[in-house]
């Protein structure tokens, strides 16, 4: 079998991950080629539905950026994005979603490297995990 | 929804960027360009060298003309690049500037990827993500606001102070806030400046008067900012001004309240090395020249009756009663020169700061070498009175180490040091003087020249690291690794110089919080661009001056200072500033006025419509952040130009191949299309 290149679609705040993204790009630091990132004005911007599309529709991984607790651009954005995603990863397992499948990061306008050793893990992470098949019955959610 | 519906369907243009080699060596752009065309609605994909270049961006126009583009995309750097580089062609060429669409395949793609199979398919799925987005977007009229004539400056060390002197002169008002008593920051605690030995108070203090005196300056001392709303042009500055106890403009700093003062405490501009009264003026040169009472030190008069001061002061200028003050001030602009604070050598107990008292810091030095400092003047041990014969300087503590979570160079501290020695040799001829560096960097203008000079004065300049300093025999002893002879040595010694470095000034977070400023990694501000944007950030209207940024020395502090102000005055004197149209818009047909979205918005721009029975969004206060349509449960929230449609369209773009198959690079379209 060859080898398993994950789909990952991402989601970055423009004022900090997004930034970090880039800052990472301006250093000529290197991570897997699997990442496609959707720019959002603010995490909070990130309705639960882009990403429950984005795992239906052939994201094996589905990875978010916002600012770290107390910087966010827009005062409060990226706690709203921290509840909803806290909520939505209580809900995917039951969907046949290992939800390791969809991270959430704080990455600072400055910090590339931890831009780039994110999407290094969470790239690997999605590997181990191997594709994400939503036609296999749902393995019992563990409750 | 889309603008698409009713009218014909649009015709893109897509240009795919060389950018020289910095895209093309790890993109394959032709191969973009080509899978460009083949997606709908494109009417054109090329591939050019340089886009941002002038006939980059006359490509563009032509094509919109000649063509009938309605619909543009540019798959280049990073849109917080050349968006608005764009977006102004787009708009030259007589179109919409929100009908522009950015495609990130440089900082995002081929300045991180390795494999050019790997990052021409993710190019292409990219310009394919935008190109679909590009379909759905709709034109935006852009809104202007006036821009308030007014700056406020933050901070009042050396770089607000000039900050505000060149706005004042430009004719603009200033608000200069500063948090101590007295305007002049850390320049004013020093004694000679390197490399030239000018007097810092010499050729501080008069342009501290001078923003006494400035009619276009309102001097706010005691004062912090609490918050900040609004946007450039147009903010609103929450102060607090913080009770002084003196009335500032009838006390003429006789020093009348002082003499009768009972209490002592360590004086902070001296670094503790004298004491203060409980009412005192923090330095002689102080502006305003007034005194302040410490209302924590204070006896009071009750239960602890006091108040002598009072009765001392014969223009009746002392109120204990005066209350705090919190002030809103409108201004256009905010320079932020927030300045640093030196690094706490008690952080590293190895050196003794805090133990053993001849153990000093370079700013303690300083004061000690200063005419108007608590020794007047005079180098002594401060154990006992005596001259040292032999004095150690200590370089790069707190700088240059990781393990105190600073990686950086201080920038100022070799020539710092380098000018103490020389002060010192020149005090004390007969004084050993030796100074322990990990490398010299005389930079600037001047330093190596001064360096050297110092070097021949018979200051002995040795490359070690200091491990540890301890006592033996009532001596002190600096146990250096000395790394150039490759072995640890001990030299006993009779004072030793830490050369701290710098860090940011206290209270640096909780003001980047209230500004929503990045942070360096350093933890400085973030400038928007550390090469071409050194004074702005990341905040439009708010600029950085000084070390507020990261260390710098006097003339890179006074530079960057100018450069703020002439920021700052160029904004003012447009007078008008775009407002973002990207902000939020209710369906009203669809709200069921639940009231959710009123909740969530950080802006209470969200208000009920009593009459219709319905959410409105209030234009001017709206931020564009998003939050409220990803949590309407009717869907009647719409994000304009990130609205549910285009995001969802880009999903299916970028979802629409199996990623998991690359397909061969080599197999380009033929390139008809792309010649078009």
């Amino acid at each position: 079998m060859a080898q398993f290149n994950p789909t990952i679609i991402g989601f970055a705040c423009n004022w900090c991950c997004y930034a970090g993204a880039d800052l990472a790009g301006t250093s000529r630091m290197k991570y897997p080629a699997n990442l496609r990132i959707i720019r959002v004005m603010c995490s909070g911007r990130i309705d639960p539905q882009f990403i429950l599309k984005a795992f239906r529709d052939g994201a094996d991984g589905v990875f978010i950026g916002g600012c770290h607790p107390g910087d966010c651009h827009y005062v409060s954005g990226n706690y709203k994005a921290r509840k909803r995603i806290f909520l939505l990863r209580n809900l995917l397992a039951g969907l046949g979603i290992e939800p390791e499948r969809l991270e959430l990061e704080w990455v600072s306008a400055s910090e590339g490297q931890r831009f780039a050793d994110a999407v290094t893990q969470f790239t690997e992470r999605i590997k181990q995990l191997g594709r994400l098949d939503l036609n296999q019955p749902a393995e019992p959610a563990g409750h | 929804m889309s603008a698409g519906d009713k009218e014909s369907p649009p015709r893109i243009g897509v240009y795919i960027c060389h950018c020289g080699i910095n895209i093309a060596q790890t993109v394959d752009v032709k191969a973009v360009a080509g899978h460009a065309a083949t997606l709908p609605n494109v009417a054109v994909a090329r591939d050019y060298m340089y886009m941002c270049s002038d006939p980059g961006q006359d490509l563009i126009k032509k094509d919109v003309k000649e063509l009938g583009l309605t619909r543009v995309v540019v798959a280049a750097c990073s849109p917080r690049m050349h968006e608005p580089t764009f977006r102004g062609a787009v708009f030259g060429a007589g179109m919409n500037p929100y009908l522009f669409e950015m495609c990130n395949i440089r900082e995002q793609c081929s300045w991180v990827h390795v494999d050019r199979v790997e990052a021409t398919e993710k190019a292409k799925d990219l310009v394919r993500s935008s190109a679909a987005r590009a379909s759905l977007l709709e034109p935006l009229e852009e809104r202007y606001a006036d821009v308030t004539k007014a700056v406020m400056v933050v901070g009042a060390g050396i770089a607000g102070i000039q900050a505000a002197l060149d706005v004042a002169e430009a004719g603009h008002k200033v608000y200069l806030v500063e948090r101590d008593a007295s305007i002049g920051g850390h320049m004013a605690q020093l004694d000679k400046t390197f490399p030239t030995l000018d007097c810092s108070a010499c050729i501080l203090t008069p342009k501290m008067v001078d923003c006494a005196r400035h009619p276009n300056i309102e001097l706010l001392t005691l004062s912090t900012v609490k918050e900040v709303a609004g946007f450039v042009g147009n903010f609103r500055v929450k102060v607090h001004e913080r009770a002084r106890f003196v009335d500032a403009s009838q006390c003429t700093a006789c020093g009348d309240c002082a003499k009768v003062c009972p209490q002592r405490f360590p004086d902070e501009f001296n670094l503790g090395l004298s004491t203060r009264t409980a009412i005192y003026q923090p330095f002689p040169q102080a502006v305003p020249a007034a005194f302040c009472r410490d209302a924590a030190q204070c006896l009071g008069r009750l239960p602890l009756a006091c108040g002598r001061c009072i009765e001392a002061c014969e223009k009746h200028c002392i109120d204990f009663d005066q209350p705090d003050k919190e002030r809103e001030i409108d201004v256009g602009a905010i320079v932020l020169a927030t300045g640093m604070d030196v690094f706490d050598a008690l952080t590293l107990p190895e050196f003794g700061y805090g133990k053993y008292p001849d153990v000093l810091t370079s700013l303690e030095l300083e004061r000690l070498c200063s005419a108007g400092g608590p020794t007047g003047g005079r180098i002594i041990r401060i154990s006992d009175g005596e001259p040292p014969k032999d004095v150690v300087f200590i370089h790069c503590v707190g700088s240059r180490d990781k393990a105190v979570g600073n990686e950086y160079c201080s920038r100022v501290c070799c020539m710092f040091i380098i000018k103490q020695a020389h002060l010192l040799k020149d005090k004390l001829p007969d004084c050993k003087i030796t100074s322990y560096y990990m490398d010299i960097r005389a930079y600037g203008k001047g330093f190596e020249e001064f360096y050297d000079r110092v070097r021949e004065e018979g200051v002995l300049f040795k490359r070690g690291k200091p491990s540890e300093i301890f006592k033996r025999k009532g001596r002190l002893v600096v146990r250096v690794d000395d790394t150039l002879l490759g072995k640890v040595v001990e030299h006993e010694t009779d004072m030793v110089v830490l050369g701290v470095g710098l860090v940011p000034s206290e209270g640096y977070r909780e003001l980047g919080q209230i500004l929503k400023l990045s942070l360096s990694s350093d933890r400085f501000f973030l400038e928007a661009h550390p090469k071409l944007r050194p004074v702005d950030t990341n905040i439009d209207g708010v600029y950085l001056a000084g070390c507020a940024q990261g260390p710098k020395d006097i003339p890179d502090t006074v530079s960057q200072a100018k450069g703020a102000a002439s920021s700052a005055i160029a904004l003012l004197n447009k007078g008008k500033v775009k407002v973002d149209p990207v902000v939020a818009e209710i369906n009203e047909d669809a709200c069921s006025s639940c009231h959710i979205c009123e909740a969530l918005c950080p802006y209470s721009a969200l208000i009920y419509d009593t009459q219709k029975g319905v959410m409105t969004v209030n234009q001017i206060l709206c931020k564009g952040c998003g939050v409220c349509p990803s949590a309407c449960p009717s869907a009647a929230i719409s994000m304009r130009h990130f609205t549910d449609a285009q995001i969802d369209a880009q999903l299916d773009a970028l979802l629409a191949r199996d990623m998991t198959e690359t397909s061969d690079v080599s197999d380009r379209v033929p390139s008809q299309k792309v010649e078009a």
